[in-house]
């Protein structure tokens, strides 16, 4: 009843192949963005923009980054938290060396450092598969830390081995990093970057550099018969991968904790990048929305409730029930729905239409 | 599916009451103590009884004197199992909270305080860090919100080395001599090395640096280059939580002498070596203060609080190292609030005017006697300049069942330190655009 697109007539192609054609999804998606531009920047306390939309931005855009390489090119990686690493410890030394950089173009170089070291590491996927090609990211993943905490000029020298982002503006005296920047300055300008980069992945993956990647992640073979060139396609998708995690890699250190050490993207982070996929669904960009959001908000909703709701527990129970209601969950969501939070929505959807007559 | 959408629906409303703030259980005129301590995670053994400690000084305060000054502490912990961002989420849930928000903060631990030192100094809310944190921290003109009171990773450096020098019988003899230094390999682990690094350069001894990644179980390489390779004369450590544990049985495993073998007042206490067993006999470890329950402000939280049913802990804690650097971390930020409150009358305090009583803190022998705590520790004094006071330390060793003292107190060369940590701080202002507090 509500969700029906019975009368909407496309009268071009441009409009049919829409990225949003039925009307009600534009709504919805309209509406989504005034909630995220206007209604959180102005109701949103600052605990709130801070600690849980700016994370959680990060976090999908990292999400959508390993989506790309493994839900859509099929190449199953672990080391996502070292390309963040990359991107991070790119952007602190280029905002140190060249100050006058303009974070913009400082935050899209990192990227494009961590693409270079991604095209690097993807190089063993054109002769491993699978589980291997697992390991052999997983390779990236200790290296590359290794390699940040024990070389020392990657942290100009640092004592402790900590890099911490320098305040910089956009224009003039608009600081989006540092301790003059302020929580709605830091999150709009995230939420510009992470809703632009998710455009352009989505679009990606409409066209036909994302068909190549998923023929070649239905079956290499056959997508090599029809003309598709696996070099470049999975470097291209190790590349463009790298660059979305490290430019996550780089948000996390300058927007979210204002410093940031080597460990704090080991390998957990990679783990917990690829459940979001795996909740989320593999192969939508949506999913890595949904599973950020799954993974970052859940533990903070499940450690505030029992005090929200009265409860006289004490901390430790807390976090231990935590973990186990967050695992429970986990395995409830992929027993029930194994593709993950974006095909329940999309069943969702399709009950939708049929309301209030199923058949 | 239709459980599905019942789950959904579920989230939804979790998350709706996420937004909804909870009403204030919190008396109005009662001073928040927002606590994050560790009580879950990798270094959870470390971590509960020091937040008990912590956490039962404030409830002592609160049943056997009605409060500081007759205002009431209210807490709230936030357990953040030593992750950074958990503690970032932390200090945020809990900077505004109660009436004046949080008194300070206790993060105990090196790599959140990094990440809330910059969050803090806008917020305007002291960071207590005893003992660990960013070393320059020390330097008030740069970090007026950060108190690294009593010792810095630097003073304990500085202490370790003369110590050995010390047992060789003086400095002079340190030539050519072999020093390893086993580290976590984390911002905590790194701190020190740059003392180390000078005081090498200065006595000539060699220094050979062993990190060990987190969290610390995986060591046997590390000391089989030490116990058979390297051979030093001896080795200090800088670890945390399971690593000192499994650096004793490794190192009694290559037949490294224990004598030789010294932490760090964060490798020296119960759960470090008793999971070592026999082994640790003999291992040695910094301290500031005093272990064991012979102090009156221990018997009191045994009395008014253990006795009544009303401690945090399991009561076999009372008394340990931990406990006790807990409970002195309470005694200092309680004495903050009560000089904020003398200056700026009885009521609940912002950070900034605690901030100011931190500023003023004057822990003299008298007054650690009167607070139940007489030869705890040398007494110390916080200036506007000086936010770390450097107290003399003292060397402990495990006999097998308890701690005992073995040294004098040992005074870091201030000389030496002092202008490191001045010109470790200006390098970070200058970073951040900062300009130093006048102190004069």
């Amino acid at each position: 009843m509500f969700y029906r697109e019975a009368g909407q007539f496309k009268v071009s192609y441009a409009a049919d192949q829409a990225i949003f054609p039925i009307r009600q999804d534009q709504i919805g998606m309209a509406m989504i963005l005034a909630v995220a531009y206007v209604v959180m920047p102005v109701a949103g306390s600052e605990y709130w923009l801070e600690t849980i939309m700016i994370p959680f931005l990060v976090f999908s855009l990292a999400a959508i980054g390993l989506n790309i390489l493994t839900g859509y090119a099929g190449q199953l990686s672990l080391g996502t938290g070292a390309f963040m690493a990359c991107g991070a410890f790119a952007a602190y030394k280029l905002t140190t060396a060249f100050p006058d950089l303009n974070i913009i173009v400082a935050l899209l170089l990192s990227g494009v450092a961590a693409a270079a070291v991604g095209i690097v590491f993807g190089l063993p996927s054109l002769r491993i598969k699978g589980f291997y090609l697992a390991v052999a990211t997983l390779a990236a993943q200790f290296f590359l830390i290794w390699l940040f905490a024990k070389v020392p000029w990657f942290t100009n020298y640092s004592a402790s081995g900590v890099i911490s982002a320098p305040p910089r503006a956009v224009v003039g005296e608009l600081y989006v990093t540092g301790v003059h920047a302020t929580p709605q300055a830091r999150y709009l300008f995230c939420l510009t970057l992470v809703a632009v980069l998710a455009l352009l992945a989505k679009n990606m993956v409409r066209s036909s550099i994302g068909r190549q990647w998923m023929a070649i992640r239905d079956m290499d073979i056959a997508a090599e018969i029809i003309g598709i060139r696996p070099l470049r396609t999975k470097l291209s998708a190790f590349a463009i991968s790298s660059f979305y995690c490290g430019v996550a890699g780089a948000l996390w250190a300058f927007f979210y904790t204002g410093t940031v050490e080597p460990g704090a993207f080991d390998i957990n982070r990679s783990f917990q990048i690829l459940y979001m996929i795996i909740i989320g669904g593999l192969g939508s960009i949506l999913g890595a929305f949904l599973g950020a959001g799954f993974i970052v908000l859940l533990p903070i909703v499940l450690s505030r409730l029992p005090l929200m709701l009265g409860l006289p527990i004490s901390t430790a129970t807390i976090s231990h029930i935590e973990v186990m209601v967050f695992g429970t969950l986990i395995v409830f969501f992929l027993i029930v729905e194994p593709h993950g939070l974006a095909r329940l929505w999309r069943i969702f959807k399709e009950k939708l239409r049929l309301w209030p007559f199923p058949y | 599916m239709r459980v599905c959408g019942r789950v959904l629906t579920l989230a939804t409303v979790a998350a709706a009451c996420l937004l909804a703030e909870p009403a204030p259980s919190l008396a109005v005129d009662s001073q928040f103590v927002g606590l994050m301590p560790y009580r879950t995670g990798p270094y959870a053994p470390n971590g509960i009884p020091f937040a008990d400690g912590v956490a039962d000084y404030l409830q002592l305060i609160n049943v056997r004197d009605g409060g500081i000054n007759g205002v009431p502490i209210s807490t709230e912990e936030c357990d953040t199992s030593y992750n950074t961002d958990r503690g970032v989420e932390c200090y945020e849930r809990l900077k505004n909270k109660g009436a004046t928000g949080s008194a300070a903060f206790i993060p105990l631990s090196t790599g959140i305080t990094y990440a809330l030192i910059e969050r803090a100094a806008v917020d305007k809310v002291p960071l207590l860090t005893t003992g660990y944190g960013r070393t320059a921290g020390g330097d008030g003109r740069v970090f007026p919100y950060v108190f690294t009171l009593p010792d810095s990773y630097w003073s304990g450096a500085d202490v370790a080395i003369t110590y050995v020098a010390q047992q060789m019988g003086g400095f002079d003899k340190l030539k050519g001599k072999k020093i390893a230094f086993v580290y976590h390999d984390s911002p905590y682990g790194k701190e020190p090395i740059p003392v180390f690094e000078a005081l090498a350069a200065k006595y000539g001894f060699q220094l050979s640096n062993f990190p060990v990644a987190h969290p610390g179980l995986e060591q046997k390489a590390v000391w089989l280059r030490i116990g058979r390779q390297l051979r030093p004369d001896w080795t200090i450590m800088w670890g945390w939580g399971v690593m000192n544990s499994t650096a004793i049985k490794e190192a009694a495993a290559v037949g490294y002498n224990m004598e030789h073998f010294l932490g760090v007042w964060w490798s020296g206490a119960e759960p470090d070596v008793i999971p070592a067993g026999d082994a640790a006999k003999g291992y040695k470890a910094l301290a500031f203060h005093a272990p064991g329950a012979d102090f009156k402000v221990i018997q009191d939280v045994e009395k008014f609080l253990y006795a009544a049913g009303k401690g945090t802990g399991d009561k076999n804690n009372v008394g340990t190292v931990l406990y006790n650097r807990g409970i002195f971390n309470s005694v200092v930020l309680v004495e903050a609030i009560r000089n904020a409150m003398n200056k700026f009358g009885n009521k609940p305090m912002t950070g900034e005017q605690i901030q100011w009583g931190f500023e003023n803190l004057d822990m003299t022998s008298e007054k650690l006697a009167s607070l139940g705590l007489a030869g705890f520790m040398q007494p110390f004094k916080i200036t506007c300049a000086d936010h770390e006071a450097s107290v003399p330390v003292r060397v402990q060793q495990w006999d097998g069942k308890q701690w005992t003292f073995v040294s004098d107190w040992i005074q870091p060369d201030r000389s030496l330190i002092r202008p490191m940590i001045e010109a470790a701080a200006e390098q970070y202002a200058k970073e951040k655009n900062i300009t130093p507090r006048d102190c004069k």
